[in-house]
């Protein structure tokens, strides 16, 4: 089985000079799923942000796929690494949903036409064809989780990062989500707080606090062990 | 919301709505420097234009008086300047600023209100409008909406703790500008960084190509001309 994430003393501060993130060792493999569980501000965030260079280590090192997240590399890897944010809101900035799936592979150098059918293709997966023209703010929040990961999917990526998908979803689309997610052949790290939602997709899990991972194993031996 | 109902309007399939948007551009610019240029004594000229618009809204099936009243919103402004007219005894120039300020935003309505957002801004690149001020439009339209949803989360939020940010209460409303100009930072900031994820590296890449036909130059001619030969003729 491929390595798709491989991190590496991973140590970040933010400007302030607040330790986030101190000595992070992380492996994933493709087609595994794990939960990323801790407190919040823990680190589970900042360490997301890192997988898809949108954060550069003080020290430390991240590769996707074998290849270091930096420099030129970056659009690659953007490619590779599909973040899906809490706040759909905030990752749908197109006017039209068709707009905002196709925009990743625009961006990566895709004809107009050839775009299209990615997006339309990814949009087909997730069950939101139909919604193609509508804009964005018009649709309810699973509609929109469904669309922010479309616009993922169009990259064709080997792993999926989820940061809380299930906020502002009732438990009909919670359980709507976790199906989907489940038939998606990616690798794949949640950040929830959501138990049920977790147990529901990941078999391992490691737990966050102070910036660090204390703990790797079977979800349900983490969470026996932390009392989560 | 107005944006809202813009948009829900903008979404028609009448004759106007299938016009290619630089042809609809290009006939607003007409009635707009026809417009604008308009001199008190032209008032029976503004008058046909105010008729020509009505029909125009009328024939693309959208509520006359809506619309008109849409336009409305800069009424406020246009008094303004007005006012200062009457009081240095030119009465006459107020009257004509406050009617073709009206008349240039029916004008702005109407287009905006049978041209899609993203149509609108595509048809802009088809004129040659530049790029960069193209996406600045793009991304002002989305993060107004971003304002306005910050807006109305604090207005929920002062509401239900039975506070008001009104604007006699100028003290808490500038600190709750400031607010909302934070958070609005904070969410804009989260947006770039969800585009950055997905490739964005400063430009948005053009994704729609849309082809003009002979419907859209008899659109642009039949409208167009006249607009700007009554203008010419009346000088």
């Amino acid at each position: 089985m491929s390595r798709i994430v491989e991190v590496r003393g991973l140590c970040y501060a933010w400007e302030d000079g607040t330790e986030a993130l101190r000595g992070i060792d992380f492996n994933l493999d493709a087609g595994q799923t794990v939960a990323l569980l801790g407190p919040n501000g823990s680190g589970k965030t900042t360490f997301a942000l890192h997988l898809n260079g949108l954060l550069q280590p003080s020290a430390g090192s991240v590769l996707i796929d074998g290849v270091a997240v930096r420099g030129k590399h970056l659009a690659a890897i953007r490619r590779k690494v599909g973040l899906v944010f809490q706040d759909s809101d905030n990752q749908l900035f197109m006017p039209t949903v068709l707009e905002d799936v196709a925009f990743a592979p625009l961006s990566a150098g895709l004809s107009p036409e050839q775009a299209t059918d990615k997006a339309i293709a990814a949009l087909r997966q997730v069950g939101m064809e139909s919604k193609s023209g509508k804009a964005p703010w018009h649709l309810s929040s699973g509609e929109k989780k469904r669309v922010a990961i479309a616009g993922i999917l169009a990259s064709d990526p080997l792993l999926l990062v989820l940061d809380e998908p299930t906020t502002f979803l009732d438990p009909p689309g919670q359980r709507s989500l976790a199906t989907l997610l489940a038939g998606l052949p990616q690798a794949k790290i949640l950040i929830t707080h959501d138990m049920p939602f977790a147990r529901s997709l990941a078999a391992e899990a490691v737990f966050f606090q102070e910036g660090s991972i204390t703990a790797r194993g079977s979800l349900e031996q983490i969470v026996t062990q932390f009392d989560w | 919301m107005r944006h809202a109902r813009l948009e829900l309007w903008s979404r028609g399939t009448s004759f106007a709505h299938r016009r290619h948007p630089a042809a609809k551009i290009v006939v607003t610019l007409a009635f707009l420097v026809s417009i604008a240029t308009l001199q008190p004594a032209h008032w029976p000229l503004g008058l046909l234009y105010f008729a020509m618009l009505s029909v125009l809204t009328w024939a693309a099936r959208l509520p006359v008086l809506r619309v008109q009243m849409a336009a409305s919103v800069v009424l406020p402004f246009a008094t303004v300047f007005a006012i200062f007219s009457f009081f240095a005894g030119a009465p006459e120039k107020g009257l004509a600023i406050m009617a073709r300020s009206w008349l240039s935003a029916f004008t702005t309505v109407l287009l905006m209100s049978t041209t899609s957002q993203p149509d609108l801004l595509a048809g802009l690149e088809v004129l040659h409008a530049p790029r960069f001020l193209v996406q600045v439009m793009q991304f002002l339209y989305r993060y107004l909406l971003v304002l306005l949803e910050e807006a109305s989360a604090m207005r929920a939020a002062a509401s239900s703790r039975a506070g008001k940010l009104g604007s006699r209460e100028f003290r808490r409303a500038a600190a709750a500008a400031g607010v909302l100009f934070a958070r609005s930072w904070g969410r804009a900031n989260s947006i770039h960084q969800a585009m950055t994820a997905r490739g964005f590296d400063g430009a948005i890449p053009r994704f729609r190509v849309l082809r003009p036909n002979l419907a859209d130059a008899w659109y642009v001619l039949g409208l167009a001309l006249p607009v700007i030969a009554a203008r010419v003729a009346l000088r």
